[in-house]
């Protein structure tokens, strides 16, 4: 009986328990962990690939992938980038709207045409970022210097506190909210869990599929703009790997790949968990940015290699029952 | 999933595969409308992209497709059991690193490490999916991006060139007309297509993709064939990535392979080989890998930036998909 309840328990709290342990780790082995700077830190650089996650919770909890929010991140800086000059609204509607029409387009592939969600993200991923590459012919999009608003996006602060983490905040708590709350939430849910089942119940799988494909573009997008302002430029290149820690984000965290369990929350402790690592590799300061690849492919083949471990146990735990 | 096409590769029953005779669309089979479109291509490029027909640059395509035709022949293995290899160009890239820091060694030496570091790198995808269940796409997404940071850390994110004529004969060196890259090309879809039709390996191939619960049950070693068809597809990418070293004389990690998997993907899709798998189609293979070469070419030739030929690539990815995609029962 012992087995069972320990995977169950890291099953439910694995995410918090090691998210805990991580930065009672990092607080013991580095004096500058624990300073607000740093943590405030950790939360800004980590803002933006939040964004992204939230977004691919929405998808992977209806049991699709989105691949394509790297690029995505990509076209919508550039875009912004490009119009920083002419206000910062325009700007952010242009990156934004950008962003989820080309999420749009995923979802009506995905749920229209009926191509599999990873082959018709894997194709936007790659078009996307050519479109970004060759509308700047491979070079850096800067903001206008004369822009008065724009920067402060990715730049300013509210109180103590960078307005990209508050943007992160408000989105997470948007998110929780949709998710458990509303009736889309409900659907994405029951889309996740049995689409055949939700089809029959008389949902409309193909708008709530859409729906979440266009908002996953939409965060990407928001993501895209918040970095384009924090550097001052748009970069091509930009978003580049970002679909994989958005992925080890959501697995880590405790959402199923297979749809219709997790939440916004849990993402978040994912989010967080990816973030402190990271930042310890940073402190670290011997770790070049090539291993830093390394790791982050080998992390995200660890977490789902234990994820479908503990829930082959459960599937056998249910058996035996 | 059972294959819907009576008249093409067998389904999961393992039956012999025999061509239908009588009229050339049956005899193509599901490569068909590939083979019309490559025709309709070279056509097109011929009347208006200039120097395109001629002789040179026509032997230019046959060298430069060589190493595309060697990953989407893995590729097609994979995709016929019902997965998918991501990391196929970063792959290349180890490989490639890995062979020309070895150079000093031997152009054997450092031929063999290439391959024997594609052969591991694809039989750790094979064993993460057969033996965790994994989907394919996760597993070899996380290699597509460890990989390129392996290659890198090997090469130390440096250039590596190189002069060892030994080794450079891989992708420069001629057999009387014939160079040796499509040489070793045509021997690879020999075996390739050898070992779909007429081997238990290629049986067991099939049956996986046409459905892996029937397989299993029917004596099928699941598990073992999916390590060797990920292994192979690793192997086979290291050949390719050595071939482009070989023939540009220097490694770079950054560049080696990067978006390979497309070309890949994109060749055995367009062939015929439909992703929900249960067939393979090696010859379509071959004509899809050619069509997104003289894409790549003529692209070339004409002075289009190459990021616009992958916003093609990826249409022509989604349309051919769309058109194989299973119907609705």
């Amino acid at each position: 009986m012992k087995a069972p309840r320990l995977a169950a328990l890291l099953r439910q709290e694995g995410a918090p328990l090691a998210l805990v342990a991580v930065c009672v780790f990092a607080s013991l082995r580095y004096d500058a962990f624990l300073t607000p700077e740093n943590l405030l830190n950790v939360l800004r650089q980590n803002s933006m690939p939040g964004l992204v996650a939230l977004g691919m919770t929405f998808v992977i909890l209806t049991g699709g992938i989105d691949l394509s929010v790297g690029s995505l991140v990509a076209v919508a800086g550039v875009l912004a980038a490009n119009l920083a000059g002419r206000g910062t609204a325009p700007a952010l509607a242009a990156g934004v709207g950008a962003a989820a029409l080309l999420g749009l387009v995923n979802g009506v592939v995905i749920a229209k045409a009926r191509v599999q969600p990873f082959i018709t993200t894997l194709a936007m991923m790659i078009a996307a970022r050519g479109l970004a590459l060759a509308a700047t012919g491979e070079q850096s999009v800067r903001v206008d210097r004369l822009s008065e608003g724009f920067p402060w996006l990715g730049r300013g602060l509210i109180g103590p506190v960078p307005v990209p983490v508050v943007v992160l905040a408000l989105a997470f708590g948007l998110g929780w909210l949709v998710l458990g709350h509303t009736r889309f939430g409900r659907h994405v849910y029951a889309l996740g869990d049995n689409e055949d089942a939700a089809r029959l119940m008389g949902l409309n799988v193909a708008s709530v599929t859409i729906g979440v494909y266009a908002l996953s573009g939409a965060l990407a997008g928001l993501a895209g703009v918040l970095l384009a302002s924090r550097l001052g430029a748009g970069q091509p290149v930009a978003g580049t790997g970002w679909e994989l820690d958005a992925i080890a984000s959501v697995v880590v965290g405790g959402t199923l790949l297979t749809g219709g369990q997790g939440g916004a929350g849990s993402t978040l402790v994912g989010v967080l968990l990816l973030g402190v690592l990271f930042n310890l590799f940073n402190l670290e300061g011997t770790i070049s940015p090539w291993w830093q690849w390394v790791l982050r492919g080998l992390f995200l083949l660890v977490v789902v290699v234990v994820q479908s471990r503990l829930g082959a146990r459960r599937a056998a735990a249910a058996a035996t029952a | 999933m059972t294959p819907t096409a009576p008249d093409a590769t067998p389904g999961a029953g393992g039956a012999e595969a025999r061509p239908a005779r009588g009229r050339p669309r049956a005899a193509f089979g599901p490569a068909y409308g590939a083979l019309v479109a490559l025709a309709l291509l070279v056509a097109a490029n011929a009347a208006f992209t200039p120097n395109f027909a001629s002789a040179s640059n026509l032997w230019n395509v046959l060298l430069q497709v060589s190493s595309t035709v060697l990953v989407a022949v893995g590729m097609t293995l994979v995709v016929a059991t019902g997965g998918i290899d991501l990391s196929v160009g970063s792959v290349m890239a180890v490989a490639s690193a890995v062979g020309a820091s070895l150079l000093d060694r031997g152009a054997g030496a450092a031929v063999a490490a290439g391959l024997l570091a594609g052969l591991a790198a694809g039989a750790l995808n094979g064993a993460l999916i057969g033996a965790f269940r994994i989907q394919p796409f996760i597993v070899t997404l996380a290699l597509l991006i460890t990989g390129r940071g392996v290659a890198q850390v090997i090469s130390d994110g440096k250039l590596i060139a190189f002069r060892n004529p030994a080794f450079e004969a891989l992708g420069r060196g001629r057999l009387g007309p014939v160079p040796a890259q499509a040489l070793i090309m045509a021997a690879v879809v020999g075996a390739a297509l050898a070992a779909v039709r007429a081997t238990s390996f290629g049986r067991y191939v099939i049956a996986l993709g046409g459905n892996e619960k029937a397989a299993r049950l029917a004596g099928v070693p699941t598990g073992p064939t999916k390590v060797v068809v990920y292994a192979l597809s690793g192997a086979l990418a290291g050949l390719a990535g050595l071939i482009e070293t070989a023939r540009l004389g220097a490694s770079d990690a950054a560049k080696v392979g990067l978006t390979m998997e497309l070309d890949a993907i994109a060749a055995v899709v367009v062939g015929g080989t439909p992703l929900t798998g249960g067939r393979a189609s090696v010859g379509g293979t071959v004509i899809g890998a050619l069509i997104m070469q003289v894409i790549t070419t003529s692209f070339n030739m004409r002075l289009v930036p190459f990021s616009w030929s992958l916003v093609l690539k990826a249409a022509i990815i989604l349309v051919a998909v769309y058109v194989q995609r299973p119907k609705l029962a």
